[in-house]
């Protein structure tokens, strides 16, 4: 076990862990923050990514106590005055999802690709959302309206 | 703000899902939580000599070993597929037995042999690797074909052969005849591959065991709660129904795999019940492809006879389908009565004759998946005509029109009574769409940039709205396939829709409240709709073969015609007009023609105060009702796809996607194409990306995201979707159902349209680069 201190979602939390509880586990299991989701186990779907001092992180992928001080955001985060985030309410705008279980995910990773483009000044073509998206699966939507979704956001973010 | 039928309502459910507060099985933890990990067979077919438990018994945090010996010495019952049918000679179906864990054989990769009961989950993972368990191995097979040859292992020693049935439908003297006589005849030899439907939840499980009052509550990834809840009583034994409770909480996607009732949810019951500890089970994504019901794996040969006029005189199709190691529950209806029944496809066709062997192998259990047996047939249907229009120099959409059916209802040779349709203007409106008119041209320009462009149609038929009970009931199933609903008017006037379909991604929360909301006038706000849960809802038959709107939407309809005629003798009495002479609009109940009137709200309480009730009424405001469908229903389309290949390196490139559906009434526009998008997108996955893949000893090869391909959103394009409906005239609201079109007529427009662009009809799915790049070349 070793104490692992964080601050997520605006608040600090400490923990004690096994060492190979991975952050996905540690933000389910300890803190009981289940709005991130596990749906593979090769890193490969983005159904649990988070942002971990302001980048998006497959949260299955990083083991908590490597992480010990940063600071995450998860989806329970993002709208932290009850008020949704841009990225929330062009998913729920454009039907940008479905059965909601990858969506977490990929609002959070939308939001990160979003936020990267402005920073650089870019404004996101189709393609390049469409290439945003590729670490994050959808089996229900068909991407279609997600990709909506991540360019209405773009415009109001 | 118009919230009635056919208006674009954002869905109500959206919230608690962008906001994290979704509540899913895994979600759910519970007092004295303990966590079950499976003992796997690695073997693809092996007999269990014995299992040494005690390495694993000695850890400290495991509570218990169970084996099969222990659960069916406990009077657990084999799992069943629940559709019985029969062989061409009339002799029963070959079903071998499948215990929840293997007693003394295991038959694919996978298979369950123990479970470790521990107090983290970690700690029962790390316990189930400890179990030894002793196997014999014995040879394997994979492949349905050389299942059938002689010399193949026996999977199952009731099944000689590996035969399960051989089963036919239609004249099959008639179609030889026809196809002899005929002026041209089309052959073709498919394999339709093998899928994993991967919702992207996986399969969970938390079983609760109440010992003093001998009651298990099961939270699980659940299409269809009641249903399991059925089976788990009936016929594994687990509690009869009225001790038993089963919630399928949020669920993250189903695409039917969540439909059966799996080896571990029973085992996770049983063990809560002997262990004394809530038991909770979780898959990871190896498990997923190891155990979760694939779908198709259809091997087909096919023979179509046209007359000198290009008219279709007869079809004859033999096609072999892999069943897996076990069969699944509804394994044995797919490949017959929802894949067979459709091979008219949109044809006028006098002679059909299909001929199938279900066969068993070494492999993980099949049964139905998005479209189940319907792409199948679409596919075969649908290629065939293609080709045929190829050899006979033909338009494609000129050889689909000479044979469309055109008068309804239409009485097809195998099984099905088209009731309505208009195919003609569902291909119009794709071609306009499209814009066939200038693919000429944007080949040419391909051409100069050197591009192979080409273009394929796909114009299906389906059967939905799955289905009127007593005629499923002949044809062998074991259940009635009807749903209930029950509509809770409260004193306040606000209302409860308990209904017995399932909602995984489909939006009935907005829909099932529209459809309330324009019936009686009342804010969308005001209507909230409970499903899911075995001790709310009486009962239901669930949520698959895009049956929620057809039948579930029917039976709210039916109890809100008794909600409405209750209402209206209140009114009339209360108001002192005649029943007749009441109309409910706008959230008001009034008499016609005059300003007498009654707040809806008003109704509520006076049904629920009964101080001025008409004599004899029954106090409360809520009715209930059963709706057993009339016949299916037909949602039929045309698609076309049209695509860029690289001849250089095999890269196909979908550059224009377009649907013309017709699913009948429309109750919400954005839903229904969020499903055909979605449904599309799994279309074109089995097309290009998706394929199980196996071993010659029956290996799982693709066990994870990194082996098997799922279609990224950077493979997909943006998809053009339309509607040219009729109205379904056998449910209330006219409705034909949405959940599977695409998934079911997009394959074949994406194959047609490659081997258009390529020059060589000879392309197998899935069209990876490699097998695109190899057939330019075989095409020289
Ligand atoms: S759960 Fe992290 S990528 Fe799939
Ligand atoms: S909405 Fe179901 S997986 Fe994306």
């Amino acid at each position: 076990m070793t104490e692992v201190t964080m601050t997520v979602n605006g608040r600090k939390v400490r923990r004690d862990v096994p060492d190979e509880t991975l952050l996905s586990e540690f933000l389910r299991e300890s803190l009981r923050l289940t709005g991130t989701h596990v749906g593979c186990d090769t890193t490969q779907c983005g159904a649990c990514v988070v942002h971990v001092n302001g980048a998006a992180v497959k949260s299955c992928s990083a083991l908590a106590v490597a992480l010990d001080g940063a600071e995450v955001t998860t989806i329970e985060g993002l709208a932290p005055n009850g008020e949704l985030h841009p990225m929330q309410k062009a998913f729920n705008d454009n039907h940008g999802l479905q059965c909601g279980f990858c969506t977490p995910g990929m609002i959070m990773t939308s939001v990160d690709m979003v936020e990267k483009a402005k920073a650089a000044g870019k404004t996101l073509t189709e393609a390049e959302i469409r290439h945003g998206l590729e670490g994050n699966i959808c089996r229900c939507t068909g991407y279609h309206n997600i990709v909506k979704a991540v360019a209405q956001a773009a415009q109001e973010m | 703000m118009n919230v009635g039928i056919g208006a674009r309502v954002k869905r109500k459910e959206d919230k608690r899902f962008i906001t994290g507060k979704g509540k899913y099985t895994d979600d759910v933890r519970v007092e004295n939580q303990a966590y079950a990990a499976f003992v796997r067979s690695p073997h693809a077919h092996a007999k269990v000599k014995g299992i040494d438990k005690s390495a694993a018994l000695a850890m400290e945090g495991v509570i218990d070993v169970l084996d099969g010996g222990q659960l069916t010495g406990d009077g657990i019952g084999n799992i069943i597929c629940g559709w019985a049918v029969t062989s061409k000679d009339g002799s029963p179906m070959n079903m071998g037995p499948w215990s929840a864990l293997a007693t003394d054989r295991v038959r694919y990769v996978g298979d369950a042999v123990a479970v470790v009961i521990a107090e983290s989950q970690a700690l029962a993972r790390i316990a189930a690797e400890a179990v030894e368990v002793e196997y014999e191995v014995l040879p394997a097979v994979a492949s349905a074909a050389k299942a059938l040859a002689a010399g193949a292992p026996q999977v199952h020693d009731n099944a000689p052969g590996n035969l399960i049935f051989d089963w036919e439908i239609g004249d099959a003297a008639a179609t030889d005849a026809a196809l002899a006589g005929a002026a041209h005849v089309t052959e073709i030899s498919l394999t339709n591959n093998r899928l994993s439907p991967n919702p992207m939840e996986p399969r969970s499980a938390v079983a609760i065991y109440d010992a003093a009052e001998e009651h298990y509550t099961l939270y699980t990834t659940s299409q269809n709660p009641h249903v399991a809840r059925l089976v788990l009583s009936a016929f594994y034994n687990v509690a009869p129904e009225h001790k038993l409770r089963v919630i399928a909480p949020d669920v993250g996607g189903g695409f039917g795999s969540k439909i059966y009732i799996y080896p571990e949810e029973i085992t996770c019951l049983w063990a809560s019940m002997k262990t004394g500890h809530s038991v909770k089970w979780t898959g990871d994504r190896a498990e997923a492809f190891m155990t979760d019901a694939h779908g198709r794996d259809h091997v087909s040969t096919a023979r179509i006879g046209f007359d000198a006029n290009n008219r279709i005189t007869g079809f004859k199709v033999d096609t072999i389908a892999n069943f897996g190691a076990y069969m699944s529950l509804f394994s044995s209806a797919v490949p017959t009565y929802l894949y067979a029944t459709l091979l008219s496809g949109q044809y006028d066709i006098a002679n059909i004759h299909a001929n199938v062997r279900a066969v068993y192998t070494n492999t993980v259990p099949v049964d139905a998946y998005r479209g189940a047996g319907r792409p199948e047939a679409c596919y075969l249907v649908e290629r065939i005509m293609e080709t045929a229009a190829r050899e006979l120099g033909v338009d494609p959409a000129e050889l689909r029109r000479i044979n469309f059916i055109r008068a309804f209802p239409h009485q097809t040779p195998v099984i099905m009574n088209y009731d309505i349709g208009d195919f003609e203007a569902n291909l119009d409106q794709a071609m306009a769409a499209a814009d066939v008119a200038g693919f000429a041209a944007r080949k040419a320009e391909a051409a100069g940039r050197g591009k192979l462009r080409g273009l394929g149609y796909s114009s299906y038929i389906e059967a939905c709205g799955i289905a009127p009970s007593a005629a499923v009931g002949s044809l062998g199933a074991g259940v009635g396939l009807w749903e209930s609903a029950e509509v809770r008017v409260n004193p306040v006037g606000t209302i409860e829709i308990l209904t017995g379909s399932h909602s995984h991604g489909q939006g009935h929360e907005t829909t099932f409240a529209q459809i309330v909301a324009e019936r009686f006038g009342l804010p969308i706000e005001n209507v909230a709709i409970v499903h899911g849960d075995t001790d709310k809802v009486q009962f239901g038959m669930g949520t698959y073969g895009s049956r929620s709107g057809a039948v579930g939407m029917s039976a709210i309809v039916k109890a809100m015609d008794k909600v409405e005629a209750k209402v209206k003798k209140i009114a009339a009495h209360v108001l002192e007009a005649s029943e007749d002479d009441i109309v409910i609009e706008g959230g008001e109940v009034k008499v016609a023609g005059t300003d007498k009137a009654m707040g809806w709200h008003e109704v509520g309480l006076a049904a629920y105060t009964a101080h001025n009730l008409p004599p004899e009424m029954e106090p409360g405001l809520k009715e209930s009702a059963f709706y057993d469908p009339a016949n299916f229903t037909f949602p039929a389309g045309t698609y076309i796809c049209e695509v860029e290949v690289d001849p250089e390196t095999g890269t196909v490139e979908i550059v224009q996607f377009t649907a013309s559906d017709d699913f009948g009434t429309i109750i919400n526009p954005m839903i229904v194409e969020g499903q055909v998008h979605g449904g599309i997108a799994q279309g074109v996955g089995q097309a290009l990306l998706e394929q199980v893949v196996y071993d010659d000893d029956a290996q799982l090869i693709t066990g994870s995201f990194m082996d098997y391909a799922m279609p990224r959103a950077d493979d997909l394009p943006s998809y053009n979707v339309n509607h040219a409906s009729t109205i379904c005239p056998n449910n209330p609201l006219g409705m034909k159902g949405c959940g599977e079109a695409g998934a079911i007529g997009s394959p074949p427009a994406v194959i047609n349209a490659i081997t258009d662009a390529i020059g060589n009809n000879n392309l197998a799915m899935p069209a990876t680069p490699l097998a695109v790049w190899k057939a330019i070349q075989a095409a020289g």
